[in-house]
C-alpha cells in the first residue's frame, strides 16, 4: 500500500475520520457540480418582488436583499473557501518544511537564526499581520491572498520539521547515507523528508481549516475578498443589515463554513492520532 | 533566579525582533505609504507632517528603523488618522473593556473547560467522551462574528432576554451600583458566551490529554490501592500533577484571545481594543492598527513568558531544559 493510501485507510477506520471524509467529499462535490445547475449566483432577479424571499421551492434557500439566490451563492463561496484553503495550506506546509528542513539539518549559526527568527514571527499575532498588510492593499486580488495566507501560516509547521529532523539526523540510517557520501541535500530530501511527511500532512490539513476561518473573517471585517465574488464570510458580513427579519440569508453561510471547516479538521485528527499515538 | 533572568532576556529579544519584523512588513510593502493612506480621504496637512515626522518618511531606512522602534518601546505610536488622539490614549481607554472580557473567558475556560476535559479523560472513550470532543470540535470550527449574530438572533431579537450590543446601558445615569453592575453583567454574557464556545476546545483538549497521561502513573495506582475515593485520586493525585503543563496553556491562550476579540468586538459593539482594531483596518488608520499589533505583539511574548515561569514553579524539572 502507498504511503497515501495508507493515511486514508487510517483515516476512514476511524468513526470521526471517516464522517469527516464523507462530508468534505459531499460538499467538494457540491462545489464542483452545483455551480452547472444552479442559477447564476450574480444574477439578481426582480428585486420589487424577489428579494429576501424565505427558502421555497424556486430558492431552496432563499434569496438577499438584491434578490440573489442564496443556495447558488453558497455554492460558489463554498468552491472559492476550499480553493483557497487548499491552495494556502499546501503553499505554508510546503515552505515551512523547506525551513524546517533546512534548519534541522545544517546544526549551528543556521539553525539559531532561523529559529529565532520564527519565534518572533510567532508573536505576532498572524491576523494582525493580515489587517496590517490588507489595509494598505486595498482589492487584494485573490491569489496575493491566498500567498499572504501562506507566508503568515507557515512557521508551526517549520518547528515541528526542525525538531524531528533533529531527532532523525542521529539515526543509524542517516548517518549511514551519510558514511556512503550522500550530500546535504539527498539526505535531506531522500532520507529525512519522508520519515517527517506525516507531521507534515497533518499540519497541512489542520492549516486548510485555519485557512478558511481566517478567509471568512478577514472578508468579515470588509478586507478579504471584496463584492460582487461571492464569499461565504462576505455573506455573513452583507447580511447583518437584513438578519432579523431574514435569518435564512445569515445563518446559511455560517453553517456551511463551520461544516467545511469540522470536516477539514476531523480528518486532521484522524490523521494525527492515527499517526501519533501519544495524543489519543 | 538565573534561569529567570535568561527566560526574561530571551522575552525581551523575542519582542524586540517581532518589532523589528513588523518593520520591515510595512516597510516591505508597495507604494508609498502616505499616497495609500490618503487615497480616497484627505488628510490634512497636519497628519501627512505628523505621519512623516513618526515614520521619518524622508529619513534614510535606517533613521527610519530607529524612530520606529523607539517609538514601539516607548509606546508612542502617534496619532490616530480616524480619531486625531493619540494612539495610546485611545488604546489604554478601551482596554478595560477587553480585558474584563478576556478574564470572563478565561475563567469559563480554565473552569468550565479544565473541568469538561477530567470528565472526558475519566470516560475515555464512551459516549460522553465522544460527545464533548464532537461538541467542542464544532466550536473550534465555527466562526465567532457569525456565532455572534446567532446568539442576538435567538437571545436578543427573539427572546429579548439580553441586550444585543454594546457594553452598557446608557440611560442607566444615577442608577443604583447594583442596577449598573447587572446592566453590566448582562451585556457581558453574550461576547464572553461567543468567544467561550469557539475556543474552550484548547483547553478541554489539552486537560483531556495531560489527565489521561496522568491516570497512568504508578502513583495513581498506589493512591487506589491505599482505598482513596475516586475523588481524591482525580483531583489529589492525578490533576495535580497534570495541573503545570496545562498552565503553559496559559501562553498559548493570550493569542487566541487577542485575535478573537477582533470578530466578538466588532460584532457586539464592545467598546475595547478588538473593535478599536477592526475599525482602524476598515477605516485605514495605519498608526491606530500598528499600536494595537504592537500590544498584540507584547501582551503575546508575556503571556508566554507568564506561563513558562509558572511552569516553572510547579515543577522543577522545566528549570532545568
Amino acid at each position: 500500500m502507498t504511503p497515501r493510501r495508507a493515511a486514508l485507510h487510517t483515516v476512514w477506520r476511524r468513526p470521526a475520520g471517516r464522517a469527516g471524509l464523507i462530508a468534505l467529499a459531499l460538499l467538494a462535490l457540491l462545489a464542483l457540480i452545483g455551480p452547472l445547475v444552479l442559477p447564476d449566483p450574480t444574477a439578481q432577479g426582480d428585486l420589487l418582488n424577489g428579494a429576501l424571499l424565505p427558502p421555497g421551492p424556486g430558492h431552496l434557500l432563499g434569496t438577499d436583499q438584491l434578490s440573489r439566490d442564496v443556495l447558488s451563492r453558497i455554492v460558489t463561496g463554498l468552491r472559492l473557501s476550499l480553493i483557497i484553503g487548499l491552495a494556502s495550506a499546501c503553499l505554508a506546509v510546503a515552505l515551512g518544511a523547506a525551513v524546517g528542513l533546512i534548519a534541522g539539518s545544517r546544526a549551528g549559526m543556521v539553525d539559531t537564526v532561523l529559529m529565532r527568527i520564527v519565534d518572533a514571527l510567532l508573536a505576532i499575532p498572524r491576523l494582525f499581520v493580515l489587517l496590517l498588510v490588507l489595509a494598505v492593499w486595498d482589492r487584494v486580488p485573490i491569489p496575493a491572498l491566498v500567498l499572504l495566507l501562506a507566508l503568515t501560516g507557515w512557521y508551526g509547521t517549520s518547528r515541528l520539521v526542525r525538531a524531528e529532523t533533529v531527532r532523525l539526523r542521529g539515526e543509524d540510517f542517516v548517518r549511514a547515507a551519510e558514511a556512503l557520501g550522500a550530500g546535504r541535500l539527498r539526505i535531506a530530501l531522500h532520507h529525512l523528508l519522508p520519515n517527517v511527511a506525516a507531521p507534515i500532512l497533518v499540519a497541512g490539513t489542520l492549516g486548510v481549516g485555519d485557512v478558511i476561518l481566517l478567509e471568512a473573517g478577514l472578508t468579515y471585517l470588509g478586507l478579504g475578498i471584496r463584492p460582487p465574488t461571492p464569499s461565504l464570510g462576505g455573506m455573513v458580513l452583507d447580511s447583518r443589515s437584513v438578519f432579523v427579519t431574514a435569518p435564512w440569508t445569515s445563518i446559511f453561510p455560517g453553517l456551511v463554513i463551520v461544516l467545511t471547516v469540522l470536516s477539514v479538521n476531523l480528518v486532521g485528527d484522524a490523521l494525527r492520532d492515527a499517526l501519533d499515538p501519544r495524543s489519543a | 533566579m538565573n534561569w529567570l533572568a535568561r527566560r526574561a532576556l530571551q522575552a525581551v529579544i523575542t519582542a524586540l525582533m517581532a518589532l523589528a519584523l513588523l518593520f520591515f512588513l510595512i516597510r516591505s510593502l508597495p507604494g508609498d505609504p502616505l499616497a495609500v493612506l490618503s487615497e480616497d480621504r484627505p488628510l490634512t496637512s497636519e497628519q501627512v507632517r505628523d505621519l512623516q515626522r513618526r515614520y521619518q518618511l524622508d529619513q534614510p531606512l535606517g533613521a527610519q528603523f530607529t524612530a520606529f522602534m523607539g517609538g514601539a518601546v516607548r509606546g508612542d505610536f502617534g496619532t490616530s488618522i480616524q480619531y486625531g488622539r493619540p494612539v495610546r490614549q485611545l488604546v489604554l481607554e478601551r482596554l478595560p473593556r477587553t480585558l474584563l472580557l478576556g478574564a470572563t473567558v478565561l475563567l469559563i475556560n480554565f473552569t468550565l473547560g479544565l473541568w469538561l476535559g477530567v470528565q472526558q479523560a475519566l470516560h475515555r472513550g464512551r459516549p460522553l467522551d465522544r460527545i464533548l470532543t464532537t461538541l467542542s470540535l464544532t466550536g473550534y470550527a465555527t466562526p465567532s462574528f457569525w456565532l455572534g449574530l446567532m446568539l442576538v438572533l435567538v437571545f436578543a431579537v427573539r427572546l429579548h432576554w439580553l441586550p444585543a450590543a454594546g457594553s452598557q446601558d446608557p440611560g442607566l445615569d444615577g442608577a443604583g451600583v447594583l442596577t449598573v453592575v447587572l446592566d453590566r453583567l448582562r451585556h457581558l454574557i453574550l461576547p464572553a458566551l461567543t468567544l467561550a464556545a469557539v475556543s474552550i476546545a484548547s483547553s478541554m483538549r489539552y486537560q483531556r490529554a495531560a489527565m489521561l497521561e496522568a491516570l497512568r502513573q504508578p502513583y495513581v495506582a498506589a493512591a487506589r490501592a491505599r482505598g482513596l475515593t475516586e475523588g481524591q485520586v482525580t483531583w489529589g493525585h492525578a490533576w495535580r500533577s497534570a495541573l503545570p503543563s496545562v498552565l503553559t496553556l496559559f501562553g498559548l491562550w493570550l493569542p487566541i484571545l487577542v485575535v478573537g476579540a477582533v470578530f466578538v468586538e466588532q460584532v457586539f459593539a464592545w467598546q475595547g481594543l478588538g473593535s478599536l482594531t477592526a475599525g482602524a483596518a476598515a477605516a485605514r488608520d495605519y498608526p491606530l492598527l500598528m499600536g494595537t499589533a504592537v500590544l498584540a505583539t507584547a501582551a503575546v511574548v508575556t503571556g508566554s513568558l507568564v506561563s513558562d515561569v509558572l511552569h516553572a514553579l510547579l515543577d522543577p524539572r522545566a528549570r532545568a531544559e
